[in-house]
């Protein structure tokens, strides 16, 4: 990842630590997200999953607060031994949104452009150029990107000229932008802004790195179960989050990949691989002509 | 095995949103590139009936090839903005870039041939398109393996040659089919030679992904995977065996090893999406890399 290119517009790279240990799963961040940024509401389902009937991250949801009911205790015994009590129920609440990896596979296999790279280093859709071609979907490792499958806003003239969008669906990819708009104007990002326990910590990556390190140092200090960061590393297999989080089980239980990489990583060998076998295409019809041309 | 822990048995990562026009642009786009290397080879080989056939076949798969991908875009009155940027890091605008060059030097090859007129360019045009029809057969492959899909990441190595000998089965198949039998023995040695290796690159796959293959022969992936392997196997042996005597048995092959090969762009597609949608498939793998690194 580089701001490099902005040359003296690089800003300091922003992000966000969300501390789950203090999420009490109110969902502001979920409300102040869709009202600051008009996303479309996309139906109620009720899940049966614990107080979450959002489900997932996607073109329409941008802040999703998970809720998991476990039968667990919030403290590990200091002895690291079997606690025999268990309390009643521990509520593991944490809230979701796209990471801003540092290597960002939607950024890489975006065949238009649209995907790019912020002055501030974090990852954002043009959707005036996003033509929904869908690729940056499944690249995502963690599954944030969706198309936008309710029907198009008016306004948009060339479609309109041309009678495309008639009862057409909007049928661009969709994310969080980590409010890119008031990034610009000096704001912190609506979720954070909005969050009463500062679950959702908005700042330079490096001051919020080091403040992760110490609550997580705190909380271990305080034996907490299964208290761990998150993609707070700059050696993972992403390069490290821009939206970095401290859990307290394992990331899986969240929905998340216990080790995600960027799938970009392997695309040296992808192509090598793909040279070799245009060889042997190229060598399988030579070879149908060695027995004669008729 | 690793025990499976899951967000309510959701799926962590998307499944792609692609609609059917994708694999059956996989199907088109390999016979398209794989024809027009065919075509120049019968050229220069001297058997212009052959040349000239599959010449019209890719052009005609190579014509179809870009309307199935546009009529897949969420915004096709944009599909122009794939021309915007030239990125390698994406197999996509890499892929869009060779289609253009190589439908553009097709289509022109196949108007002149028709119309006699030309022929310096046509020759040109020829040799663009069995340039550029290398990469059309396999580049798709190479889209599919970079995603975070488990069944096409880890099978980065086999793809490119699955979706290559399938190609040239396809245009070896489509061009016996087209060819009178006396001058269509390259084809149906393409064809047959194609489809068997296609089967034991499949099984090698398989074989090396481990747990991974369970979503290619699994579900409706895993009809698909049955049905490719009884047609193209099955039309490779009419083909071999009677294509050369009667046109009937080489029309009848021919066309059960294109529906075999359709079948196998199928089930490659159909198994990323079934395991993109259980979390053991991307959760497991990584956990026990985890646990190792």
């Amino acid at each position: 990842m580089s701001t490099l290119t902005y040359g003296e517009e690089a800003k300091e790279r922003v992000g966000f630590f969300t501390d789950t240990s203090v999420c009490i799963g109110c969902k502001a961040c979920e409300v102040a997200c869709k009202e600051w940024n008009l996303v479309p509401e996309d139906g109620m389902v009720w899940t049966g999953e614990s107080y979450d009937n959002t489900s997932e991250l996607g073109a329409n949801t941008w802040r999703h607060v998970t809720f998991i009911e476990q039968n667990e205790p919030l403290h590990a015994p200091a002895d690291g031994g079997d606690s025999g009590e268990v309390d009643a129920l521990r509520w593991l609440m944490s809230s979701d949104v796209c990471k801003h990896c540092t290597h960002a596979a939607c950024l890489d296999v975006c065949p238009t452009g649209s995907l790019f790279r912020t002055e501030y280093g974090t990852v954002v859709v043009q959707e005036d150029i996003c033509n929904g071609c869908g690729y940056c979907v499944p690249a995502c490792p963690f599954g944030v990107l969706d198309k936008r499958h309710i029907p198009r806003p008016s306004g948009d003239p060339p479609a309109e000229i041309l009678g495309l969008q008639l009862g057409k669906e909007d049928g661009r990819v969709w994310k969080c932008t980590l409010c890119y708009d008031r990034l610009k104007g000096g704001h912190e990002p609506a979720c954070a802004k909005a969050c009463p326990t500062d679950s959702i910590q908005f700042g330079p990556l490096d001051e919020l790195r080091e403040r992760a390190e110490q609550r997580l140092g705190k909380l271990q200090a305080e034996n907490w179960n299964g208290a761990r960061l998150y993609g707070h590393d700059p050696d993972d297999g992403v390069g490290g989050f821009g939206a970095f989080f401290l859990l307290l089980d394992e990331p899986e239980v969240y929905g998340l990949p216990p080790d995600p990489v960027v799938t970009t990583r392997d695309l040296p060998e992808m192509w090598r691989t793909a040279a070799i076998a245009v060889g042997a295409v190229v060598a399988g019809v030579l070879a149908a002509f060695v027995g004669g041309s008729q | 095995m690793t025990e499976v822990r899951s967000y309510y048995g959701r799926p962590v990562i998307k499944e792609p949103v692609w609609q059917p026009e994708i694999p059956w642009y996989f199907f088109t786009g390999g016979l398209a590139g794989a024809s027009s290397i065919l075509s120049l080879v019968a050229r220069l080989g001297g058997n212009e009936e052959l040349a000239k056939k599959s010449l019209y076949i890719g052009a005609a798969a190579d014509v179809v090839s870009p309307v199935l991908l546009i009529s897949d875009l969420g915004r096709p009155e944009r599909f122009l903005n794939m021309f915007r940027v030239f990125k390698v890091t994406s197999p996509m605008s890499v892929g869009s870039w060779i289609l253009m060059v190589s439908g553009g030097a097709s289509s022109t090859a196949a108007l002149l041939e028709a119309t006699g007129r030309l022929k310096p360019v046509k020759y040109l045009a020829e040799l663009v398109a069995a340039l550029s029809g290398g990469p059309l057969s396999v580049y798709t492959a190479t889209l599919v393996s970079d995603t975070a899909v488990p069944v096409w990441h880890e099978a980065r190595l086999e793809l490119p040659f699955l979706f290559g000998s399938s190609a040239l089965a396809s245009a070896g198949a489509a061009s016996a089919m087209a060819v009178a039998p006396g001058e269509a023995g390259p084809a149906r040695r393409l064809a047959v030679g194609a489809a068997i290796v296609e089967n034991v690159v499949m099984q090698a796959m398989e074989k090396r992904l481990g747990m991974l293959a369970e979503p290619y022969h699994e579900g409706e992936a895993g009809k698909y995977a049955k049905l490719a392997k009884a047609c193209s196997l099955g039309g490779a042996a009419l083909l071999g065996l009677a294509g050369r005597r009667s046109r009937a048995a080489a029309g009848a092959g021919g066309a059960l090893l294109l529906a075999g090969e359709a079948a196998l762009r199928w089930s490659v597609f159909k198994a990323g999406f079934q395991s993109a949608r259980d979390p053991k498939y991307t959760v497991v793998p990584q956990r026990e890399r985890a646990q190792a690194g």
